[in-house]
């Protein structure tokens, strides 16, 4: 369970460019939830998740992971259960090491001094092969000779490849073009589900913002403005959000990069 | 020329070429693989050619090699972690190191700025010991040159492969992604710059060895030498694995020191080493700049060809 506790964050505090981005966020996330996340440029969405994953500490506030005090923690100490992907395919992996290389790093485990041994490189090949895009053949292709959607499949992989206790997805998707966008979303929830994880899913898409996962959350200006599941979720349509976004915040929902359909 | 002449020049090319070769790898594992560019070389050179010569003239020829490494590893540790816990540019970091090391580096050699080794037991008359009077007579020094070589290449080519070493790659790769993986990338780098220095202190070492000198000045411009090097052997073999590349990087060391043997028989000064590989760093740095750069500025003074009107 995923805890957020009056959570804020300013950027520039003091100077003509201060930005309140989180304001009082109280965000409580239960294991196997797979919340969708929309809001307006500069809402603070990325904002949340930089904060969740220790890319800075908040100004206030306190983030609890299973009961545990994460606040202080370090980054790259998170990320043993925090994965996280971002819209830039090219974030999260090495692009001059192959696509083993990298999954490999990321598997951790072992000494720091042994080398992969023969049954390690056969089940991350195997993991490779369950992504269903034909990779398993390139295992020893460098990440950066691979396309976005593909690369994509590979960084989504590396996330989970130890199941993680949350999954961060900033819009992974919407730098693809529409077919591998459509085929990593497929990857993404086939993943989610077979592992049970809890996920936390920021999207530009309306429709997917309502037919994925179980619940959604709605951001303006540093603030979550609507938060719907169960029964409350059920039945909603991409018109029932704008509107309600429009009654929240008395302006339209607005994003440059929002798919209505 | 003889032929005796000849094979003497490339007798001592390949020897020159395999001991710089050492910092080479060195600059291999920092600049190529955690794409820091470590500018104390220079003077990591010199402590390892100063700690070497020190413990050589103490009656220990072969704990000498240790010693130097072991300063290295020391050096190593100092540059990464100032540019790791004390939030100094990696430049800077490595100048400071440099700097500094002068000092350092004085006071090994007892405060004076030349140690002489003429009369003393190093690993090179070790080995010469075992090869007079058998064929390989007059070839000792290549022998301990490539022995090194051959280990560090060896060793990188295991240790890039591990874990660690992967987490190493990855740093100068995305050192983002290291996060992702709950890696460190202070702790890579830092273990990082300490093998790479140790593999540019045993360089220093033996070159002092081998030419029974340690000089406080032996290390100046060894930062540039050993890029230029890295960077021809680099355009040898672009698209290789980690070995091959590493073995490219000893090469280029190689081709580097026959160029500059070369220059020294068309009658070109010695002095002029430096700028040769300035003049090589630089250029090689530039090339893929300039191969973006020159085709748009050819379009801005012959609009012609654009339109593939190649008569104007
Ligand atoms: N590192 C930073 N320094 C200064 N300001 C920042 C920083 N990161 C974000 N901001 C500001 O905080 C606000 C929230 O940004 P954030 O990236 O969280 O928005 P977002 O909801 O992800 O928007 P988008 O849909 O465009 O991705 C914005 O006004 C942004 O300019
Ligand atoms: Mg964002």
């Amino acid at each position: 369970m995923l805890e957020l506790r009056k959570v804020n964050k300013t950027f520039n505090p003091g100077t003509v460019n201060e930005k309140k981005a989180l304001t009082d966020i109280d965000l409580s996330v239960a294991d196997g939830d797979f919340i969708t996340i929309i809001g307006s440029n500069g809402a603070g969405k990325s904002t949340l998740f930089n904060a969740t994953s220790g890319a800075f500490l908040p100004d206030s506030g306190r983030i609890y992971l299973d009961g545990r005090d994460i606040t202080y923690e370090p980054d790259y100490k998170r990320a043993k259960y925090i994965g996280r992907l971002f819209q830039d395919p090219k974030t999260g992996t090495a692009p001059s090491m192959t696509v083993e290389e990298n999954l490999t790093l990321a598997a951790g485990g072992g000494r720091w001094l042994s080398l992969p041994r023969r049954a390690e490189r056969e089940a991350l090949r195997e993991r490779v092969a369950s992504l269903g895009l034909g990779l398993e053949d390139r295992m020893n292709t460098p990440v950066g000779l691979l396309s976005g959607g593909q690369r994509q499949a590979v960084t989504l992989l590396m996330a989970t490849i130890n199941p993680p206790k949350v999954l961060l997805l900033d819009e992974h998707t919407a730098a693809l073009d529409p077919s591998a966008a459509e085929k990593i979303l497929e990857v993404t929830e086939k993943t989610v589900r077979e592992q049970g994880l809890t996920c936390l899913m920021i999207t530009h898409n309306m429709r997917s913002a309502l037919s994925v996962g179980s619940r959604t959350v709605m951001m303006r200006d540093g603030s979550i403005i609507f938060d719907a599941q169960g029964a409350g979720r059920d039945g909603l349509t991409v018109d029932d959000l704008l509107r309600r976004f429009r009654e929240a915040s008395g302006e339209t929902l607005d994003n440059d990069r929002m798919l209505l359909s | 020329m003889t032929l005796s002449d000849i094979i003497n020049v490339i007798r001592s090319v390949t020897e020159l070429g395999l001991i710089s070769s050492l910092t080479v790898l060195a600059l291999y594992l920092s600049y190529s693989m955690l794409n820091v560019c470590d500018l104390s070389t220079d003077g990591c050179f010199t402590l390892g050619a100063a700690v070497g010569a020190v413990v050589a003239l103490s009656g220990h020829p072969y704990l000498s090699i240790i010693a130097a490494m072991a300063a290295g590893v020391a050096s190593g540790f100092v540059t990464a972690f100032l540019q790791t816990r004390m939030g100094i540019n990696s430049l800077l970091a490595g100048i400071i190191v440099n700097t500094g090391l002068y000092s350092v580096n004085i006071a090994v050699m007892g405060g004076a700025s030349l140690l002489n080794m003429n009369k003393t037991v190093t690993v090179f008359t070790k080995v010469k010991a075992l090869f007079d009077h058998t064929f390989l007579d007059g070839w000792h020094k290549v022998a301990v040159a490539l022995i090194a070589v051959a280990a560090v290449i060896v060793f990188l080519s295991v240790f890039l492969k591990t874990r660690l070493g992967l987490a190493i790659r990855a740093t100068g790769d995305n050192s983002d992604m290291v996060r992702y993986s709950s890696i460190n990338p202070v702790f890579t780098t830092t273990v990082g710059l300490c093998v790479a220095n140790a593999f540019t202190a045993l360089s220093g070492c033996l070159l002092a060895q081998y030419q029974k000198l340690s000089d406080i000045n032996m290390g100046q411009g060894m930062v540039t030498v050993a890029l230029a090097s890295l960077l021809i052997g680099g355009t040898l073999f672009r698209r290789c694995s980690v070995k091959v590349r590493a073995i490219g990087a000893v090469i280029g060391a190689i081709i580097f020191r026959a160029v500059y043997a070369l220059a020294l028989n068309l009658q070109m000064p010695a002095y002029m080493l430096k700028l040769v590989s300035a003049g090589i760093v630089a250029a090689a740095i530039s090339a893929p700049y300039l191969r973006k750069h020159i085709p748009q500025t050819m379009k801005k003074y012959f609009p012609g060809k654009e339109n593939g009107d190649v008569r104007a």
